[in-house]
C-alpha cells in the first residue's frame, strides 16, 4: 500500500481504564482510507475496547481521535453514526422480538408522514441483501433465526448506514468458511467505493487474506504492526501470544468402546411448528470424538438444545450409557455427566450479572464443597474460581467481578472452564472455540482431547471445517435437517466434506 | 413486530381476553333483551369505571414499553385528583383544572423518571416513594367542606347516542371519556406505528442495542414516563372533576393498581388494557347494580370485592404466559 495514503482515522495513545485492568494504555491506530485493517490479538488483549472508544460507547481517559484529519470528539453513537462511522459488534445488538427490517431501520427509521414506511424499509432491506448477497427475509423475527442469520443482519445494519468507516469485531465468529468469505467479498467491494474498514478476528488465515494492514494488540498494548506480505501465521501467532503455538491439533487415533449417547429418530420442530430436524439417529462412543459439520441452520443446534433440554423435541428418544435421558430434568442431566457449552455464551452459557467465580460453579453450587447444607462455602468457591482461572487463562481482573465485565473470548473460557471441571461422560460442544484466541483454542483443544483419553464421548459442532477435520474421530454431515453422512475422518478430504455440506453426493 | 404479523401476534396473544370478552358480549346481549334500559345503564356505568382503568394501565405501559415500572399510578392519580379538586374550587374553571391535574401527574412523571433513570433508584421504591407523598400530600392538605360547583357533564352525540346497546355507553359522556377513548387509539398508533414507538419498543427491549445506534435512551425513558403520569393526571381529573365531583381522601381506592393488572391483561397494548379495562368495567357496574337491586342476599362487601377478586384470578392466571419487555424494571448503565 502507497505510503501517502490519507487516514480515515487515527487514534492517539488512547488509555481506557476499568476497575482493576487497564484495557488500552496509550494504543495508537490508524486506518487509511480504502483499506482492510486487520486487528489481532489474544482475548482480554483490548480490541473491542479500542473500537468502542472509536464507537463512543466507552469514553477514553485519555487521547485523541482524528477523522480525516480533524480532531473529533465522540461522546456516544449517535456522534459516531454522524462521522459516518458504523460497526458490527462482537454480541449482538438486536432486539429479539423485532423483525429483521424493525431492526435494520431503528435510529434511522424511513417515514411516511408520521408513520413508519415499512413497506419502504423492506424494499430498500430486500434490495441491500441482495445487491450484497446476503440473503435475509425482512419479516422474520430476530430470536427465531439462527445466529448465522442474525450476523447477516447485523452486518445489513452498518451497510444500511452508509458508513465511510465501518469496524468489524469478529463478524466471522458465526459464520461458515462460505459465509465468512461472501463477507470478504462484501469488504472488498466496499473498499472499492472507499470505505476503510477496521477487521477484527481470531482466525489468522482470515486476516492473512484480506487485510491490507494487520494491528497486533497484546495486554492493551500494541505490540506492533505489520502487512500479511511481511510476516506468515506461525509469526502472527507469536506476536500475539508472544510465545510459540502449536497451530496443528495433536492426538492419538481414537479408540471408540461402548456408546455413551444413543439418538434415535429424533424430529425437531422450529418456532413456527416446521420440522427442522428430520428422523435422524446417531450415537457417539466412549473415546471419541464425533464432529457434526454443517452449515449453519441446517439442523445442527436444534440437535444440541433438543439433547439438552433447551427445546422439545417432536419425537424420538435418547438414551445416556443406556438409560433413558432424564429430558426436562437439566440437574438430572448434569448429574449424569452431561456437560454443554451452548451456541449462544451470553443467553444459555452464562448469568451475566453473577460473578465469574458464581458462574464457574453454576450447576455444583449445591454439591459439597461448594455447599454444606443450606450454607455456600464461599471459600470453596473462590478457590474454585482461582485455580480455573489459572488453568484455563481466563483474563479477569479477579474472580468476583461480574462475567459481563470480560472480553468476549474470556466469557467463552469462563463457560469451557466450567463445563470441563466436572466428571464428564458427554460433552456436548457447540461451537466451543467461538471467539478464542489462537493459544486459548490450541489449550481447549487439548483439554477436550484429554476427555476424550479419559473416556468421555463428545459430540462437536462447528462451522470451521479445518477444526472438525482435525479435532473429529468421526464425522456426521447434516443438510437440511438429515444426517446426509457419516464418515471417518481419514476417508474424506476438505473439499468433499465441502460439498456433502452443501448437499451434493460424492 | 412487522405490522401484519403485528395483528396476528395481537389476536394469538390476546385470546383469554377476547374469550372472555365474548362470553360478556352474549351475555350482555341477553340481558338487553330482557332488561334493555338495566342493561344500558350497566354499560354505560362499565364505560366510566373502565376510564380511569384503561388511563392508568396506558401510563403503566409507556413506562413499561420503555423499560420503566410505574407502581406510583395509584399516587399519579390521587394527588392530580386532589389538585384538579383545588384548581377547580378556587377557579371554578373546570378547563383549567383538568389541565392542573395533567399538569401535576407529570411531574410525578417526571420524579419517577429522575428516580428511577437518573439515580438509578430501585423502581419499585420510585413507585412507592410517590405513592406514599401522594397520600401524604393529599391528607394534609386536604379540607374538609371544601366543595367545587358542578362538573364535566355528558355531551350527546347526537344521532349516535341513539344507536340500541352502545348509543348511551359510547356516544354520551362527558369529555375525559371521550378523550380517552382517542387517547387508546393514539398510543396504539404512536406506539406500533411511528418512529417514537419503535424507539420506545426498543429501549424497553435491549437499550444496549437501541443505545449503539444512536437511539437516547434516557431521553426515551424520560419522555415516555413523563407523558405516563400525564395520562395517569388525566385519570386522577376525571375522578374529581367528572366521576364524583369532589375529593375525598384515598379517593382513587386501589385504581392505579387495578390498572396495573388491567396492563398485564391488556399484554402491555393499548387496545388489549382498553377490553381487560372495559371487563373490569363491567364487572363493577354489575357489582353495584346488584348492591343497588339487592336482588341476592350476599352481605355487600362480598360483593365490592368482585373486581379485586377478577384481577387476582386474572393475574394468577396470566402468570408465566404474559412477557413484559425484555428490560423491564432494569436500570440502564453505560460501559
Ligand atoms: N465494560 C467493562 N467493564 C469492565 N471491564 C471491561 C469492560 N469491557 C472490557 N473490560 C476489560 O477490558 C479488557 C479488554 O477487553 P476487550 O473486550 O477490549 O478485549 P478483546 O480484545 O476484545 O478480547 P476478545 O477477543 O476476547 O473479544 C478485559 O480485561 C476486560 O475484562
Ligand atoms: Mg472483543
Amino acid at each position: 500500500m502507497n505510503e501517502n495514503i490519507p487516514l480515515a482515522l487515527e487514534a492517539r495513545k488512547i488509555t481506557k481504564r476499568f476497575p482493576g485492568v487497564v484495557a488500552n494504555n496509550r494504543v495508537d491506530f490508524s486506518l487509511k482510507k480504502g483499506e482492510i485493517h486487520g486487528l489481532l490479538g489474544e482475548n482480554g488483549a483490548g480490541k473491542s475496547t479500542l473500537m468502542n472508544v472509536i464507537y463512543g460507547l466507552y469514553s477514553a481517559d485519555e487521547g485523541e481521535l482524528f477523522i480525516d484529519g480533524e480532531m473529533v470528539e465522540i461522546n456516544n453513537p449517535h456522534d459516531a453514526i454522524d462521522l459516518q462511522i458504523g460497526m458490527v459488534h462482537q454480541h449482538f445488538m438486536l432486539v429479539p422480538v423485532f423483525s429483521v427490517t424493525e431492526n435494520i431501520i431503528l435510529g434511522a427509521e424511513v417515514m411516511k408522514g408520521t408513520t413508519l414506511d415499512l413497506n419502504k424499509a423492506r424494499q430498500d432491506i430486500t434490495r441491500l441483501s441482495e445487491g450484497y448477497g446476503l440473503k435475509v427475509d425482512p419479516r422474520a423475527i430476530i430470536e427465531e433465526i439462527p445466529v448465522g442469520v442474525q450476523q447477516r443482519v447485523e452486518i445489513l445494519k452498518a451497510l444500511y448506514r452508509d458508513a465511510n468507516i465501518l469496524v468489524f469485531d469478529e463478524p466471522t465468529a458465526v459464520l461458515t468458511p462460505q459465509e465468512a468469505d461472501d463477507l470478504f467479498r462484501i469488504m472488498r467491494q466496499l473498499t472499492e467505493q472507499g470505505v476503510s474498514i477496521v477487521f477484527i478476528t481470531h482466525k489468522l488465515r482470515e486476516v492473512m487474506d484480506v487485510a491490507d494492514r494487520i494491528t497486533v494488540m497484546r495486554r492493551g498494548e500494541v505490540v506492533g504492526t505489520t502487512t500479511p506480505q511481511e510476516i506468515d501465521k506461525r509469526g502472527l501467532a507469536e506476536m500475539m501470544v508472544g510465545r510459540e503455538v502449536i497451530l496443528e491439533v495433536e492426538k492419538d487415533p481414537a479408540s471408540p468402546a461402548e456408546p455413551v449417547l444413543q439418538v434415535m429418530n429424533l424430529s425437531v420442530n422450529d418456532e413456527r411448528g416446521m420440522g427442522i430436524v428430520h428422523d435422524i439417529s446417531f450415537e457417539v462412543r466412549r473415546g471419541e470424538i464425533l464432529g457434526i459439520a454443517g452449515v449453519q441452520g441446517n439442523g445442527q443446534t436444534e440437535v444440541v438444545e433438543a439433547l439438552t433440554g433447551l427445546r422439545s423435541p417432536a419425537s424420538g428418544e435418547f438414551y445416556l450409557n443406556g438409560k433413558e435421558m432424564p429430558y426436562g430434568n437439566p440437574r438430572k442431566l448434569i448429574e449424569a455427566g452431561l456437560s454443554h457449552i451452548p451456541e449462544d455464551r451470553q443467553r444459555h452459557g452464562l448469568v451475566m450479572s453473577y460473578s465469574v467465580a458464581d458462574n464457574m460453579v453454576l450447576c455444583t453450587y449445591y454439591e459439597s464443597p461448594f455447599a454444606k447444607g443450606l450454607q455456600r462455602n464461599k471459600q470453596a468457591v473462590l478457590e474454585n474460581a482461582e485455580k480455573l482461572i489459572a488453568d484455563f487463562d481466563v483474563r479477569t481482573p479477579g474472580p468476583m467481578v461480574h462475567a459481563g465485565k470480560l472480553s468476549g473470548g474470556n466469557q467463552q473460557k469462563v463457560i469451557v472452564a466450567r463445563e470441563l471441571s466436572r466428571p464428564v461422560q458427554l460433552l456436548l460442544a457447540n461451537q466451543p472455540t467461538r471467539g478464542l484466541d489462537v493459544g486459548s483454542i490450541e489449550y481447549i483443544h487439548k483439554r477436550i482431547i484429554e476427555e476424550r483419553d479419559n473416556g468421555a464421548a463428545v459430540l462437536f459442532i462447528s462451522a470451521e471445517l479445518d477444526e472438525i477435520m482435525s479435532l473429529a474421530d468421526r464425522i456426521a454431515v447434516m443438510y437440511q435437517g438429515k444426517i446426509v453422512s457419516t464418515l471417518q475422518v481419514d476417508q474424506v478430504t476438505k473439499a468433499e466434506l465441502g460439498l456433502l455440506m452443501a448437499g451434493s453426493e460424492v | 413486530m412487522d405490522r401484519s404479523t403485528f395483528w396476528k401476534g395481537f389476536f394469538r396473544q390476546q385470546r383469554p381476553l377476547i374469550i372472555l370478552g365474548s362470553i360478556v358480549v352474549i351475555v350482555i346481549l341477553y340481558f338487553y333483551l330482557t332488561t334493555p334500559v338495566i342493561t344500558e345503564a350497566v354499560l354505560a356505568s362499565a364505560v366510566r369505571h373502565a376510564t380511569p382503568l384503561v388511563l392508568g394501565a396506558m401510563c403503566g405501559l409507556l413506562g413499561e414499553r420503555a423499560g420503566i415500572i410505574n407502581i406510583g399510578i395509584e399516587g399519579q392519580m390521587l394527588l392530580s385528583a386532589f389538585i384538579g379538586f383545588l384548581v377547580n374550587a378556587w377557579s371554578g374553571n373546570l378547563l383549567l383544572a383538568v389541565f392542573a391535574g395533567v399538569a401535576a401527574g407529570a411531574v410525578l412523571g417526571l420524579l419517577l423518571a429522575f428516580m428511577s433513570v437518573t439515580l438509578k433508584i430501585d423502581q419499585i421504591i420510585g413507585g412507592t416513594v410517590i405513592n406514599i407523598i401522594a397520600v401524604g400530600l393529599t391528607g394534609y392538605f386536604y379540607q374538609a367542606g371544601l366543595t367545587t360547583e358542578g362538573k364535566l357533564a355528558p355531551i350527546a352525540l347526537g344521532k349516535l347516542a341513539e344507536i340500541p346497546i352502545i348509543g348511551r355507553p359510547l356516544f354520551n359522556n362527558p369529555p375525559i371519556t371521550y378523550a380517552t377513548i382517542v387517547l387508546v387509539f393514539v398510543v396504539h398508533y404512536v406506539l406500533f406505528y411511528t418512529r417514537w414507538g419503535l424507539r420506545t419498543r426498543a429501549v424497553g427491549e435491549h437499550p444496549k442495542a437501541a443505545d449503539t445506534l444512536g437511539v437516547n435512551v434516557y431521553k426515551i425513558r424520560y419522555i415516555n414516563v413523563i407523558l405516563g403520569g400525564a395520562i395517569a393526571g388525566l385519570a386522577g381529573a376525571f375522578l374529581t372533576l367528572e366521576a364524583v365531583g369532589s375529593f375525598e381522601r384515598l379517593m382513587t381506592n386501589g385504581r392505579g393498581f387495578v390498572a396495573l393488572a388491567v396492563m398485564i391483561f391488556g399484554r402491555w397494548t393499548p387496545l388489549g388494557s382498553w377490553g381487560a379495562a372495559l371487563l373490569f368495567g363491567v364487572t363493577s357496574a354489575i357489582q353495584t347494580q346488584i348492591q343497588f337491586a339487592g336482588v341476592i342476599d350476599i352481605p355487600h362487601q362480598f360483593i365490592g370485592m368482585l373486581p379485586y377478586l377478577l384481577t387476582i384470578i386474572v393475574l394468577a392466571g396470566m402468570v408465566g404466559k404474559s412477557r413484559p419487555p425484555a428490560a423491564d424494571g432494569i436500570p440502564y448503565e453505560k460501559e
